[in-house]
């Protein structure tokens, strides 16, 4: 049953998708451990993060696109499910620093010894096992996002006020991550990490065994979406963006389908959050700021709302620019961002995909624009409903 | 009259709009297989009337019960769809981005939970529910066409279509022909009477003709209540219903 639910997904773009990321994996690891350092085909450690950060960003728009490209969900707080993903991987990763802190406390992190605390919270408690946290990165976001969604969802909440409580979330989570006596080290977030599962988390095996991890997570949720969305399941909750009064007379209760996908892309941006940490070596509140949330849309708006595909090549196309930009012109980034966002809804609403699906429509040889977008929201949907 | 054999119940219904009342005091029984038009001038409260039975719209008063027995106001439109009564709405209203074939797929009657749908593979029974449908509607060539692209009559074909394939006990019909020709418009009088035997049908319609090829009881609805009821002939020689709707 399993293999015809992937199986169902698998249409051309898939495959496009998934051999871009196997090539991905045995290239990057090759070109940074094998390829001798002067070499010009030799890939630094550092851009093996890049990427591999990159890569998180993907997920995370992957996750946003399920809700907001086929639900009609356009959350403005998907960040915060991302960094709390992230948080949990952080508190695994500051358990394994052990007595190797500055305090030399084998217990408790510096954070807390700074503040006087005596003993671990209770919340603190099994964060010392990967495989508790492990969990822990798909249960709290996944456990967030179900209660919001379920009063959200039944009180029939949708449209803009949606969008603006799923900020406010957000927003609450920030200011709540920025207060010291939450015990999740205040503005400075969890930092210093040294190891993960027993591996130095600065060696270069560990920096490319995490880049794997990360395009193996973003393959099976990228796979798992694709299979969604070609079920029938994935046809109701088309169904459900346009149209969700329509389905509700026949039958379907919508807030438990929109509830599945809500809940499913939380954990999803969970995952990406904890692949993150360990890679950028630290997670602070920041990460719950509304902006983020926000950069998050405009990737997918990019790339190509409704589409999967798009959502991961905007994510990576804008993170390429911004580490440009910031690099370059630090001054201009916002401005070149927001320019960015306001071409795109003016002239590409349906991102670079549709674009894409445009001109290969055009040649005589292709299958047509239904062969790609076929369940992608028109321009005009997407003005009406997701803004 | 006795609620108990009836399929549907409705007895002293009122909703108001900020005042304005749509439904005043209505009062109309079904029987089990029976065909009912409803007919009335613009804003006498049809679809206000299938709105209250579906779950779209509360009552302010009254009662409706459905097999005798089942309060529909206490229900949400999903529950109501699922004890078995199905509605086509007045603007045809398809799933757009969808082929007229996952369209019927959607409405066929199946397990409505997501792990059901999650999980569902179409079996040959199911397939050949489709196709029937398909011929019924005669949107067989457009199987894989988007809804979307289809005519305004092919739309409403294809609703009628979803509403079969729910397969429901009562079929509530809002305007089934508008944006028809003539001769679409006899073949869905021919399709709702076919329908008819198996399942009961309320239908509202503003084209008498249809109404007449229907050849059922007609209820006349005026300013949110019933003004006559009885075959076509008897109404339309009612003095009041001429004056309000027919004479117009
Ligand atoms: N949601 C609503 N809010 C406010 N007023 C409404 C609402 N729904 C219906 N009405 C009003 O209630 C009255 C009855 O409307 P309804 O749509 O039931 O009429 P109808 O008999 O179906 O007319 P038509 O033949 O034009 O379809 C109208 O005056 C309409 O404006
Ligand atoms: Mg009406």
């Amino acid at each position: 049953m399993l293999t015809r639910f992937f199986l169902m997904g698998l249409d051309r773009k898939a495959g496009l998708v998934l051999t871009v990321l196997a090539l991905l994996a045995v290239l990057v690891p090759v070109m940074t451990l094998i390829v001798p350092e002067g070499s010009p085909w030799h890939v630094s450690i550092f851009t093996v993060s890049l990427l591999g950060k990159y890569l998180c960003f993907a997920l995370l728009a992957l996750a946003l696109d399920l809700v907001w490209g086929y639900v009609g969900i356009l959350s403005l707080g998907h960040a915060a499910f991302f960094a709390l993903g992230g948080y949990a991987m952080g508190m695994y990763l500051m358990r394994q620093i052990g007595p190797r802190g500055v305090y030399g406390n084998p217990i408790l992190p510096d954070f807390m010894v700074f503040l006087n605390w005596k003993e671990l919270p209770w919340y603190w408690l099994g964060f010392d096992h990967f495989w508790f946290a492990a969990i822990m990165v798909l249960v709290v976001p996944g456990a967030l996002a179900f209660a919001f969604g379920w009063f959200a969802f039944r009180s029939r909440v949708t449209g803009v006020y949606l969008s603006i409580i799923t900020q406010a979330l957000t927003f609450a989570l920030l200011l709540a991550f920025f207060r010291n006596d939450m015990g999740f080290g205040g503005n400075n977030g969890l930092t210093d990490f040294k190891e993960i599962l027993g591996y130095d988390i600065q060696a270069p095996g560990t920096r490319v065994g995490l880049f794997l991890a990360t395009i193996a997570a973003l393959a099976l949720s990228y796979m798992i979406a694709s299979g969604i969305i070609a079920s029938k399941l994935g046809k109701v909750l088309v169904a459900v963006r346009d149209t969700e009064s329509r389905v509700r007379f026949l039958g379907y209760n919508t807030e438990s389908y929109k509830l599945f996908a809500w809940t499913l892309s939380a954990c999803m941006a969970g995952v990406a959050g904890a692949l993150y940490v360990p890679q950028v070596g630290i997670i602070n509140p920041s990460e719950f700021a509304p902006a983020s949330s926000i950069e998050a849309v405009i990737w997918v708006a990019v790339g190509g709302r409704g589409t999967l595909a798009g959502a991961i090549l905007g994510a990576v196309l804008v993170n390429f620019g911004k580490s440009y930009f910031t690099g370059a012109l630090p001054e201009f980034w916002l401005f070149a961002l927001g320019g960015l966002f306001v071409l795109v809804t003016l002239f590409l609403p349906k991102g670079l995909l549709g674009l894409w699906a445009q001109l290969t429509a055009r040649l005589p040889n292709a299958k047509g624009p239904n062969a790609k977008g076929k369940n992608a929201p028109n321009g005009n949907t997407a003005d009406q409903k997701g803004m | 009259m006795s609620a108990e054999d009836t399929l549907l119940y409705l007895d002293g219904v009122s909703v108001s709009f900020d005042g304005f009342r749509a439904l005043n005091n209505l009062s109309l029984t079904m029987m089990p297989g029976e065909m009912r038009a409803i007919i009335g001038p613009n804003g006498a409260g049809k679809t206000t009337m299938m709105d209250v039975i579906t779950g779209k719209t509360r009552p302010d008063h009254g009662t409706i019960l459905f097999e005798g027995e089942t309060d529909l106001t206490k229900l949400r439109e999903a529950s109501i769809a699922n004890l078995g009564i199905g509605r086509k709405f007045q603007r045809p209203t398809v799933f757009e981005p969808h082929s007229v074939w996952d369209n019927l797929e959607l409405a066929l009657k199946a397990p409505r939970s997501p792990l059901k749908t999650l999980t569902y593979a179409i079996s040959r029974e199911d397939r050949a529910r489709i196709e029937d449908i398909l011929d019924i509607t005669r949107l067989s060539p457009k199987r894989d066409r988007l809804a979307g692209s289809l005519s305004h009559g092919e739309k409403q074909w294809l609703e009628i279509g979803m509403l079969l394939a729910q397969d429901p006990k009562l079929l509530l019909v809002d305007e089934p022909v508008a944006g028809m020709t003539d001769a679409e418009t006899e073949q869905t009088a021919r399709l709702l009477c076919d329908i008819a035997g198996k399942h009961s049908v309320i239908v509202v319609e503003h084209d008498m003709s249809f109404v007449r090829a229907l050849g059922v009881k007609v209820t006349v609805l005026a300013e949110g209540s019933v003004l006559a009821e009885g075959s076509l002939d008897s109404v339309s020689a009612n003095q009041q219903v001429i004056d309000v709707y027919l004479g117009r």
